[in-house]
């Protein structure tokens, strides 16, 4: 099994496993090569060309994240030739559309903002198309600009070979050609299913999550790591935060199991419970029927006093608690030990059958 | 789970049965759907519902609610008598086989045509699909265990799996699919009337005096009682007061109206949440906690991996997390729980349930570890019984079928069945406040099949009136052939149209799990 194959990148020697592309292994040993259209996990189409190379005895530039390795290939990824190339493919990307940063919400988190920065191009080579279509935003969770779209289709890739759930494709031909759902419908009226994982793999504005439209650039937001709340999956996710506020959720393949990145519906747009004006905020107590406002102290006060007397009367298993699926295991650990430990009895369970 | 979630999207063959799992756990769908269409898996559906997965299946059986038993039974039977069963294996990890051959023997194809519908020769189909794969895993959820037959027919997809040598192997295995962040987390940590954390039996003198020693107070030996018990309990007199964290029994439990009566006689109900649920506007004192985005902690998901939550914001006004609530009220009590961190209750869980021992806040930090995880040096645990059970010896169960307790008759002739829909969480406190899920189901939707609908003159869209023998409710109808005919589907998202009003508080006697999927109805145009 073990047969290694020895290239050259970049005058480094290299070792690869059979299958791998040139792409991955210079990933791999830390030679930048810039991507669009690229998507682990998905399948390699080759589309932008943005990650050309040049290899030796090979008559044209070639796509980096489709060719695989073979013995002894010597690969340059950063000649004049090279970059000419890239530059190209990116001053006609550019031209191609509606990209004006100033008022895109990808501003700072734009694949090809970036490259435009990196091949270092100073202003537009070609004359840049006028808009052309439609902004959709008939959805409240997922913002659809084509002007500003690449045509890479991670979108599509994700949408069916991620999530499988197959709602994205392309539809017309050249110049023309859009992503969307089928019949060219708008988000809302097809059968997709708002996961968002569409929009979280687009490199540019075209796709963006609505509900983060001016609730902050990404620089200014920090993005802390947790555990989604709502099914058993326990998906790893980004919660971005700016001033106490939760304004957009995203994945992060690089979080490893167990979702490799992806979420759903749930874990993607439904956080805007946390921030929700009917939340409670301070103990009640109930007087002449109705819950009345009242300090922590007060409420510990009438719980305890209430519990000492049910206690002594009626022993401690006329006690009972419910913990939660819900809680964490911490809380759930001190929960019992509660009931157990201070109340003195085991009725204590939470509702795994329900 | 007795695999990990990563080894589903590489098994050759997925029996999925009473899960819905697109909807309810939709990235695990997405897994599934990757196995069938990337890798060339097979896809087993077992299910009354026409589910989205059932259009990525190989084979979906259609079988008539609660006859699950039988139609494992029907699968068993065929891969014996075609000899496609793990003789090797069910000699040297399993015993009580032979009891199980002479059950299963009945149940010819035939025999659980007539039980549940689905035709002979598709369950020898899907019979002979699980029964020669190399790896073969079944997923299920609360289709399975929502049945007052729910403990048989756990055991009767356990009986399935070991009879094709199928659990214990990579990609292989039985793999209940948890609806909740944390169920299994709560289980493990002992909020379970019977056990201490780490499954230790309340009962064990040794278990016991462990705890004792650790608490530094004597501990009761007998048994709780559990959720569904509770309601009963007090009205008897015997429960006087309650303490719900983190709960809605008032929309999530069965036949509401018994549950009303019953949370109005206690004493003093306390209720601790984060929004003023339905169960909370019944109680004598409200508790506001943080909300998950607003604490430390860890939740374990459902293939057992304990993963990190940070905390990312701050709770509102007086909010607290709710570990600190039980420390200062039990401070208060006169038993003192100075945590000042949940890394602190992590070291203690860590000493006292040997499944976690290994399992460290430091460890977990860049990907959690599945449990068990005996010591700090262990990698955590892929899949369990590997080469052997954790009792030693798989145990065979014989099971017979036996039909659901309340079943159609001419005042209630549909059944009704109940679950969640994709964009709404459990009772909706939370998901009902999204904007965007929201959008997308805004109101109850009662699934109705197009001939049912007729015959009662129901028109798709339009409001009907669903009652049963404990009470009404009115949703709107969605005629759709995802109902099979004389089912009817409803979600108990919305408490507008709560659907445990309806459903019948009949338990499975082992696992007091109450009836969800079904029980005897009757609709009108309302
Ligand atoms: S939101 Fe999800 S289902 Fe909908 S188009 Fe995007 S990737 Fe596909
Ligand atoms: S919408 Fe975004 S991800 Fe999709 S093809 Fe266009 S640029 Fe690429
Ligand atoms: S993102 Fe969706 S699948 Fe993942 S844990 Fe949350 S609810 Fe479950
Ligand atoms: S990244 Fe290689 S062609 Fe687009």
């Amino acid at each position: 099994m073990d047969n290694k194959i020895l290239l050259t990148i970049d005058e480094r020697e290299l070792e690869a496993k059979p299958g791998q592309t040139i792409l991955e292994v210079a990933k791999e040993a830390g030679i930048y090569i810039p991507t669009l259209c690229y998507h682990p996990g998905t399948t390699n189409v080759g589309a932008c060309r943005v990650c050309v190379v040049e290899v030796e005895g090979a008559r044209t530039l070639v796509a980096s994240c489709c060719m695989p390795v073979s013995p002894g290939m010597v690969v340059k990824t950063d000649t004049e030739r090279v970059l000419d190339a890239r530059k190209l493919v990116v001053e006609l990307l550019w031209a191609s559309g509606d990209h004006n940063c100033l008022t895109c919400e990808s501003n700072g988190n734009c694949e090809l903002q970036d490259l435009v920065y990196k091949l270092k191009i100073e202003e537009p080579r070609f004359k840049i198309e006028p808009p052309r279509y439609e902004v959709e935003d008939t959805n409240s969770m997922i913002q659809k600009d084509m002007n500003k779209c690449i045509l890479c289709g991670r979108c599509v890739r994700v949408c069916n070979e991620i999530q499988v759930n197959e709602i994205l494709d392309f539809s017309m031909r050249g110049s023309h050609a859009r992503v969307g759902p089928a019949f060219d419908a708008d988000y809302i009226d097809s059968e997709c299913y708002f996961c968002g994982e569409c929009v979280d793999v687009c490199p540019v504005g075209a796709l963006t999550f609505k509900q983060a439209r001016f609730e902050g650039r990404p620089w200014e937001t920090e993005k802390v790591r947790t555990t989604c709340t709502y099914c058993g999956v326990g998906c790893q996710l980004d919660l971005n935060v700016l001033n106490g506020k939760i304004v957009k959720v995203t994945g992060n393949s690089e979080y490893g199991e167990p979702n490799q990145g992806s979420l759903c519906v749930k874990g993607r747009f439904g956080m805007d419970f946390v921030n929700h004006q009917d939340r409670l905020t301070t103990p009640l107590i109930r007087k002449n029927g109705e819950l009345k406002e009242a300090t922590w102290d007060e409420a510990y006060d009438f719980i305890t006093e209430k519990i000492a007397a049910i206690k002594r009367e009626n022993g401690a298993d006329s006690i009972a608690g419910f913990s939660s699926a819900r809680c964490t295991n911490e809380e759930n650990y001190l929960f019992q030990k509660f009931m157990r430990a201070v109340i003195g009895t085991n009725n204590v369970d939470h509702c795994a059958r329900l | 789970m007795t695999n990990s979630i990563g080894e589903i999207e590489f098994s050759n063959v997925i029996l999925a049965t009473g899960t819905n799992t697109t909807e309810n756990h939709p990235v695990i769908g997405s897994k599934v759907k990757r196995a069938v269409r990337r890798h060339g898996a097979k896809l087993i559906v077992i299910d009354p519902r026409e589910i989205d997965l059932t259009k990525y299946a190989d084979i979906w059986l259609r079988q008539k609610p609660g006859t699950d038993v039988a139609v494992i039974n029907g699968l068993m039977n065929v891969i014996i008598s075609e000899g496609l069963h793990a003789e090797k294996y069910i000699g040297e990890r399993t015993e009580g086989f032979e009891a199980v051959k002479e059950t299963v023997e009945k149940y010819t194809p035939e025999y659980v045509e007539e039980i549940s519908g689905i035709p002979a020769e598709d369950l020898k189909t899907a019979a002979r699909m699980y029964g020669s794969a190399e790896s073969a895993s079944i997923l299920y959820a609360m289709g399975i265990t929502q049945h007052t037959t729910g403990t048989d027919n756990v055991k009767s997809c356990a009986n399935l799996a070991m009879l094709c040598g199928n659990v214990g192997i990579e990609g292989g295995g039985v793999n209940p699919l948890r609806g909740q962040n944390n169920v299994q987390g709560a289980c493990d940590m002992g909020a379970l009337p019977n056990v201490f954390p780490a499954y230790q039996q309340v009962t064990g003198d040794e278990a016991r005096a462990k705890f004792e020693k650790a608490w530094g107070v004597s501990l009761s030996g007998t048994p709780g009682i559990t959720v569904t018990e509770v309601p009963d309990a007090i009205i008897n007199g015997k429960v006087k007061a309650l303490y719900v964290m983190g709960e809605n029994p008032m929309l999530s439990d069965p036949d509401l109206s018994h549950l009303e009566k019953a949370l109005k006689k206690l004493d003093i109900l306390v209720v601790q949440d984060i929004f003023l649920n339905e169960t909370g506007e019944l109680a004598d004192v409200v508790l506001p906690s943080a909300c998950f985005a607003e604490k430390d902690g860890t939740f374990s998901n459902t293939e057992r991996r304990v993963q990190l939550i940070r905390k990312a914001v701050d709770a509102p006004g007086d909010a607290k997390p709710d570990w600190q609530i039980i420390s200062e009220l039990a401070t208060k009590m006169d038993y003192a729980m100075d945590y000042s961190s949940t890394r602190e209750i992590m070291d203690e869980v860590n000493e006292l349930a040997p499944s976690y021992a290994g399992i460290t806040y430091e460890r977990i930090e860049k990907e959690g570890i599945p449990w068990p995880c005996p010591s700090a040096d262990h990698p955590g645990t892929k899949y369990l019984h590997k080469d052997k059970f954790a009792r030693g010896l798989g145990l065979f169960h014989a099971i017979e079928y036996i039909a659901p307790a309340e079943l159609p008759d001419d005042e209630y002739p549909l059944i009704l069945s109940t679950g969640r829909v994709l964009y709404h969480f459990h009772t909706g406190t939370m998901t009902r406040r999204a904007k965007g899920p929201s959008e997308r189901y805004p109101e109850s939707l009662v699934e109705i099949n197009p001939a049912d609908a007729e015959k009662y003159g129901i028109e798709d869209g339009k409001s009907i009136k669903v009652a049963t023998r404990r009470g009404s409710v009115e949703a709107k109808a969605s005629v759709t052939g995802r109902s099979p005919e004389g089912t009817i589907f409803a979600n108990f998202h919305f408490r507008e149209a709560a659907v445990n009003l309806l459903t019948n508080p009949a338990m499975d006697p082992i696992g007091k799990i109450p009836e969800y999927k079904v029980c005897a109805v009757k609709i009108e145009a309302a």
